[in-house]
């Protein structure tokens, strides 16, 4: 039986707001570190955030496998919203997914685990979209990289464990390697492959 | 958003349907993750034939808003076929503002320059290219240019422009000059005169490059390291002009040559058309500005060089 909440809740004008979404994720992307805000525009079940749900709606579909952290695929609503409003197939492993969604990112597991793309293909790589508290409350991160001009800022929470090591770790593998979305209540920033993390040393 | 249901009936917003955008988006975003690779995409038959600017129409369509103000350009001229065509398109398929002064626009799709006023943040550069490959005249084998991006196996090109000075005593490659995009891939700044490449360099705007025919897609993010390839004997020049424009009398400009009759008169006028209008106005002339260009009709101008 198929439940009201699964059908609620999508894009009320699928044109304009994946376009917008888009935008935002563009820009993110363009510009790491950047704080690019997202209007609520999904309405999914929980555990599913606004914002992530939008970023989803607007990449994911037929042609994209998508793999959901555990909390994610114990939720038979989550589960049966995103593939009612994308129609992506769920990955049964995080390597053949092209989209990975995260709702508890301090569990996640590795991110050598993701699909890395190959030195010929390395388009052919997991983006993983995680579900965040806050990108200004946790601890600062320093980046640098294209797209910045000198220097950015950015202090997203919760980050997976060991997300500093694990990112130099991707980073080394370029051009392989993992792009993260994140998606938090006041917008969306992103780390492309080419971003580089430093810590700030107090 | 309100639309007049009467002026797109028949079409989606701005003309692909929605599952192209998810694709084309997905491969901006790796684009943009991998400076300088080419993204494959699946390009889709465009109301116009390949060859007139279908990766770039695909790119703009795919990332365009009702929001966004559209200036296109074909050889840095807002009036020329190519451009006008393309910017009625957009304004017929997605009911957006078209301009052709380079700072109101969000988004300028070229073919083949980059515009003189300088780019800020925020404007997206939609380029139009015909062969995404810059090693594709020396290796035709798209399984070898692909493992040479691989391996970052870049000798070959080193060596055609160690043949063009063995040749010409210079490097005589003028336009799809190659570069190294933050010192890892070597791109194809598509057929823009080199003049235009130190604009690619640390640019504030995003730079995306559609090829629909070779359905390639490829980005330089903002402030990126956009590296002309030289020797450090024969080191990266652009080209320099020993006459400013004969209509706004610029300098520092890329000049294109018009032809006035057929005695072998000729001049020297910008090719970014918004630019040259824009001094004029503020009262810039140029030696065949005004009546001077008229009187011209009946004579023969004193030879104006253009050297390389």
């Amino acid at each position: 039986m198929v439940e009201a909440e699964t059908i609620d809740g999508g894009f009320a004008n699928p044109v304009f707001d994946a376009q917008s979404v888009f935008r935002a994720v563009m820009d993110a992307m363009a510009r790491p570190g950047t704080v690019q805000p997202v209007a609520m525009l999904a309405r999914p079940p929980a555990p599913l955030s606004p914002v992530a749900a939008a970023v989803a709606l607007t990449l994911c579909d037929n042609d994209t496998p998508l793999w959901l952290d555990p909390s994610l695929q114990a939720s038979p609503a989550a589960k049966s919203w995103l593939g009612f409003h994308t129609g992506a197939p769920l990955a049964g492993t995080p390597s053949d997914a092209h989209f990975a969604l995260v709702s508890k990112p301090a569990e996640l597991i590795a991110l050598e685990n993701f699909a890395q793309g190959t030195q010929e293909y390395p388009d052919r790589s997991t983006t993983l979209i995680l579900q965040l508290d806050s990108l200004a409350s946790g601890a600062d991160l320093l980046l640098e990289g294209p797209g910045i001009e000198k220097m950015a800022m950015a202090a997203p929470t919760p980050l997976p464990r060991h997300f500093v090591e694990q990112w130099k770790q991707n980073r080394s593998r370029f051009p392989r390697g993992v792009d993260v979305i994140l998606a938090a209540p006041e917008g969306v920033a992103c780390l492309p492959r080419t971003t580089r993390i430093k810590t700030m040393e107090a | 958003m309100t639309m007049q249901a009467t002026d797109i009936a028949t079409y989606n917003f701005a003309y692909l349907d929605e599952q192209t955008k998810r694709m084309i988006r997905r491969a901006i975003l790796k684009g943009i993750a991998i400076p300088g690779y080419q993204v494959p995409f699946a390009s889709r038959e465009m109301p116009m034939p390949y060859g007139w600017g279908t990766g770039g129409v695909q790119v703009t369509a795919s990332i365009i808003g009702p929001g966004d103000v559209l200036k296109v350009i074909d050889q840095g001229a807002d009036d020329t076929t190519n451009a006008v065509s393309i910017r009625a398109f957009f304004k017929k398929v997605a009911d957006v503002a078209v301009t052709t002064e380079t700072a109101k626009a969000t988004i300028i799709q070229t073919r083949h320059r980059i515009p003189e006023h300088p780019l800020t943040a925020g404007q997206t550069l939609v380029y139009q290219v015909p062969i995404p490959e810059p090693l594709r005249f020396l290796e035709p084998r798209e399984t070898e240019t692909r493992k040479m991006h691989a391996l970052e196996e870049y000798g070959l090109m080193h060596v055609k422009l160690y043949e063009d000075i063995a040749r010409h005593g210079r490097i005589a490659t003028t336009y799809a000059y190659p570069v190294k995009v933050e010192g890892r891939y070597v791109m194809d700044p598509s057929p823009t005169p080199k003049f235009d490449n130190p604009k690619m360099h640390m640019s504030p705007a995003l730079q995306l490059f559609g090829a629909g025919r070779e359905k390639r897609i490829y980005a330089v993010p903002p402030f990126t390291e956009v590296v002309s390839l030289d020797f450090e004997d024969h080191p990266f020049e652009v080209q320099s002009f020993d006459q400013p424009c004969a209509l706004c009398g610029a300098h520092q400009v890329y000049l294109d040559e018009v032809i006035l009759d057929d005695h072998g008169g000729h001049m020297f006028v910008c090719s970014d058309t918004d630019h040259c209008e824009k001094r004029r106005e503020e009262g810039h002339a140029g030696h065949l500005a005004g009546d001077a260009f008229a009187a011209l009709q009946h004579n023969v101008p004193g030879d104006s060089g253009k050297k390389e």
